[in-house]
């Protein structure tokens, strides 16, 4: 049973080997599943497409996992309890969700964490991080990326083979059954034998292309804010094969983030969350939405979509000295300068312009009964405008304290919705409502089925494991 | 690197870091890093000091090369670390590897021209090779030297931290940085170890740090006892092999031989990635100095009634002469600068909460 494999042999051996699972994907739900399937005994061999050194999709740039718990474990305060989470699920999506699997997936988010340090994962203790998500959700030590070099430690102690730089090109299906796998392994074609597959490959965010087809050229000022690898290729297998879509194809999941960032990979860092401190501006000068509209964490997810609708998918976050150093500091220094005129040069933009709109806007700026020491982002202080269009209706004090700081924004998209449908057991539905009896799915390729829209934190890592773990102990039992 | 491209460089890692804070649940370095908007050159002397090199941060790092932001903590703060140490001592023309090895060349050639003076007679008494006095006051005068220099080292670095000198005479501070400092807090990377020589968790440096460090305070506490013995009780040398300071210097001295060849060791199969350019010599010499002089010991201790005794005696003087002399420009430092970097976080930590 146990299937051994080298890179070099593949193509050569007369007899290539027969895995009992194919496990397309080297993230977090693809390595869930690749040790959960070695678990229940299969020999299993994961397929990814990134070199070692930025293995792990996503992931790498994840930080925790919401987890249910009914009392305070080591990784998590308080309690979370299965309707509380539910509702917190219902309110980001609006309701675009499935509700079994969705409580399938909460409730299987109880036992994980005990799971995943089985297969060598750390967590921060509980009280620790400087996020305010402690009792939500727990943090992986290190972050993702050391939590995948922890599960491919787990995999190569178990066995289970990983092919880096390889790419999928074909995958044969008949009447919703996998066949096998066609691949590229440094760019040269092979053909990969399996009983069963298991589809852990990402959405398509990193596909300009493919983006191109819903928002047209705009999305090539997108900035990916992940992994480079992501372009949906095995999505795009499986859909073209029957499997039955989920989840909006033209949405994605897109933040303001800085301007700066580097096309791909910029993760993290290159969040802004100074935006409801200050006014946004277009690169006419020009405000566009209300800045204040609600607290930072609950609209932050909306502003990718606003600068992405503006010309040339620009905007810029404007600061005066106030509220400077209340925010998470940004990688990049902002741009400064002691007057607006001065910024505004500085960003390339219309000096009357801006000193226009930031005089209008200190002019609508209604006397209200706050202390200008205390500028507190963390609660909505109605300290609003009148007479804007639009108004500024949280946090709206004066620009008139230099010197004035700058940060560019672009839209970052973060993730994709579109997804295979699966059942409870992560086996993927065909078109034609019957499930297949050899491919599963596991992570953001099915993340839809859960996550119609909007985002919770923490919660694709979930989804990953909870998916990732089940896809791998169904596609051991559908070997036999 | 020049000084002021490295604090450059410097900075702009770790404003990614503070940007980014996964590795906060590592140690000290990236909870001080998050106490702060701004990173000058004092700051990032004491964040060098703090860390500890463990490596953990760099393979958890999503912007590890080859990402194009290239972020290597353990290799930036190693290299700034280097570059503190001649920054801190005194005086400062000593602490490169010409003057630490010049000092040991001397301390060899000054054993080899002695050792042809020794008596053969001797009965196993040092006292008879080389008088007390001489012994005395040849290692007080260095010792008193070294410990100016150790002091004028540790008011650089304190200043340099923006640190004012009564602050440090806090005993909440000190006793949470004596416990840090003792048990090695930072090297147990949340109980599995640190990732160290490789990537895999291991504890083995700090068990050998352990042996290396407690050896040698078993090794003064011998001395101590000796001193003790000689002035307080009138009991002269040599003391008997089941004499206190003889087992304390003798327990002592195989903890370092086996500390100071197993650092030795992991060093050699460490990732060069993590670690500073430059810097390797002057660990070496120090490990070295470390593991002869506890050597020597040991066999002097072994052969004291026989007639190579007078040669060992000189030989383990000079040893122990070269060790003490380069302590102030060497890798025993780190001692001082991270010690006092503990204190300055515990210190910074009861100041209240971070942003």
């Amino acid at each position: 049973m146990a299937a051994s494999l080298k890179q070099a042999s593949l193509k050569q051996s007369a007899h290539p080997p027969v895995f009992d699972v194919l496990v397309l994907g080297g993230g977090n739900a693809g390595l869930c599943a690749a040790l959960s399937a070695a678990e229940f005994g299969a020999s299993v061999l994961v397929v990814e497409c990134a070199p070692p050194e930025f293995r792990g999709g996503n992931s790498r740039h994840t930080r925790n996992l919401r987890c249910m718990h009914d009392a305070p474990t080591d990784v998590l305060t308080g309690a979370y309890t299965e309707s509380e989470y539910f509702a917190d699920l219902m309110r980001v999506t609006g309701g675009e969700s499935d509700e079994a699997l969705a409580r399938m997936t909460i409730q299987e988010s109880a036992p994980a964490s005990r799971w995943m340090k089985s297969c060598g994962a750390r967590f921060q203790p509980a009280l620790g991080g400087t996020l305010q998500l402690g009792r939500t959700n727990a943090f992986f030590l290190g972050g993702g990326k050391a939590l995948m070099n922890a599960y491919y430690a787990a995999a190569r102690v178990r066995g289970i083979e990983v092919l880096y730089n390889t790419e999928v090109a074909a995958l044969q299906i008949a009447d919703g059954h996998f066949e096998n796998a066609t691949v590229l392994v440094n760019g040269e074609p092979a053909e990969i034998r399996a009983k069963t597959l298991v589809a852990a490959a990402g959405g398509f965010e990193a596909n300009l292309d493919w983006l191109k087809e819903a928002w047209g050229d705009a999305a090539l000022n997108f900035i990916v804010r992940g992994t480079p690898y992501n372009k949906g290729t095995v999505l795009k297998l499986l859909l073209n094969n029957g499997a039955e879509p989920v989840g909006d194809a033209t949405q994605c999941h897109c933040v303001a983030i800085d301007g700066r960032a580097p096309k791909f990979d910029g993760g993290i860092v290159t969040r802004l969350d100074c935006l409801p401190l200050g006014i946004v501006v277009n690169k006419y000068g020009e405000r566009f939405y209300d800045e204040g509209e609600d607290l930072w964490p609950k609209r932050y997810a909306i502003w990718g979509r606003l600068v992405a609708q503006q010309p040339d998918q620009i905007a810029w976050s404007i600061i005066d000295a106030k509220p400077a150093g209340r925010f998470m500091p940004s990688v990049f220094p902002p741009v400064e300068a002691d007057t607006i005129e001065g910024l505004a040069a500085k960003l390339g933009l219309s000096a009357e312009r801006v000193t226009e709109t930031v005089r209008n806007f200190n002019d609508a700026v209604l006397p209200g009964a706050f202390d200008h020491s205390i500028f507190d982002h963390t609660r909505l202080d109605s300290c609003r405008t009148q007479g804007l269009n639009p108004d500024k209706t949280n946090w709206a004090q004066k620009l008139d304290t230099p010197p004035f700081f700058a940060y560019p924004l672009r839209p970052g998209i973060t993730f994709t919705y579109l997804g295979v449908r699966v059942d409870e057991r992560a086996a993927v539905l065909m078109g034609d409502g019957r499930r297949s009896g050899n491919i599963f799915a596991a992570g953001e390729i099915m993340a839809g089925n859960i996550l119609g829209k909007g985002y919770l934190a923490g919660i694709g890592m979930t989804i990953g494991t909870v998916f990732g773990r089940v896809a791998g102990r169904e596609a051991a039992r559908a070997i036999h | 690197m020049p000084s002021t491209d490295l604090t450059r460089e410097g900075a702009r890692i770790v404003r990614i870091c503070n940007s980014c804070r996964y590795c906060e649940g590592y140690c000290a370095v990236f909870p001080a890093i998050e106490r702060r908007q701004t990173f000058l050159e004092g700051d990032l002397n004491y964040l060098a000091n703090l860390c500890h090199n463990c490596s953990e941060c760099y393979y958890a790092c999503q912007y590890a090369p080859p990402h194009e932001f290239a972020v290597n903590v353990p290799k930036l703060l190693a290299e700034i670390r280097a570059k503190s140490y001649r920054q801190y001592a005194w005086p400062g023309a000593f602490a490169n590897g010409t003057a630490v090895s010049s000092i040991i060349a001397a301390c060899v050639i000054l054993s080899v021209l002695l050792s042809g003076g020794v008596p053969a007679q001797h009965g196993g008494d040092f006292y008879r090779v080389v008088p007390h006095a001489v012994m005395v006051w040849a290692f007080g005068s260095v010792s008193a030297f070294v410990l100016i220099a150790f002091c004028l080292g540790f008011v650089r670095f304190w200043r340099n931290s923006g640190e004012r000198p009564r602050e440090f005479l806090n005993p909440g501070a000190l006793v949470k940085a004596l416990r840090d400092m003792l048990t090695l807090h930072y090297l147990d990377g949340g109980g599995g170890g640190c990732s160290y020589p490789g990537e895999r968790q291991s504890q083995s440096r700090r068990w050998l740090h352990h042996l290396t460090f407690y050896g040698f305070a078993l090794c003064f506490a011998s001395t101590t006892t000796a001193a003790f013995y000689h002035y307080a009780l009138g009991w002269k040398a040599p003391y008997g092999y089941f004499s206190l300071p003889v087992i304390l210097g003798t327990s002592g001295g195989i903890a370092m031989v086996a500390g100071t060849l197993g650092l030795l060791w992991l060093r050699q199969t460490r990732n060069p990635e993590t670690q500073a350019g430059g810097q390797s010599g002057m660990d070496v010499a120090f490990l070295g100095l470390l593991f002869f002089a506890s050597a020597s010991g040991l066999l002097l201790l072994a052969l004291r009634q026989t007639a190579a005794m007078g040669i060992l005696l000189i030989v383990h003087l000079g040893i122990i002469l070269a060790l003490f002399l380069t302590l102030p420009y060497g890798k025993f430092v780190h001692a001082i600068y991270r010690s006092a970097a503990l204190v300055k976080y515990a210190l910074e930590r009861s100041r209240g909460v971070r942003r």
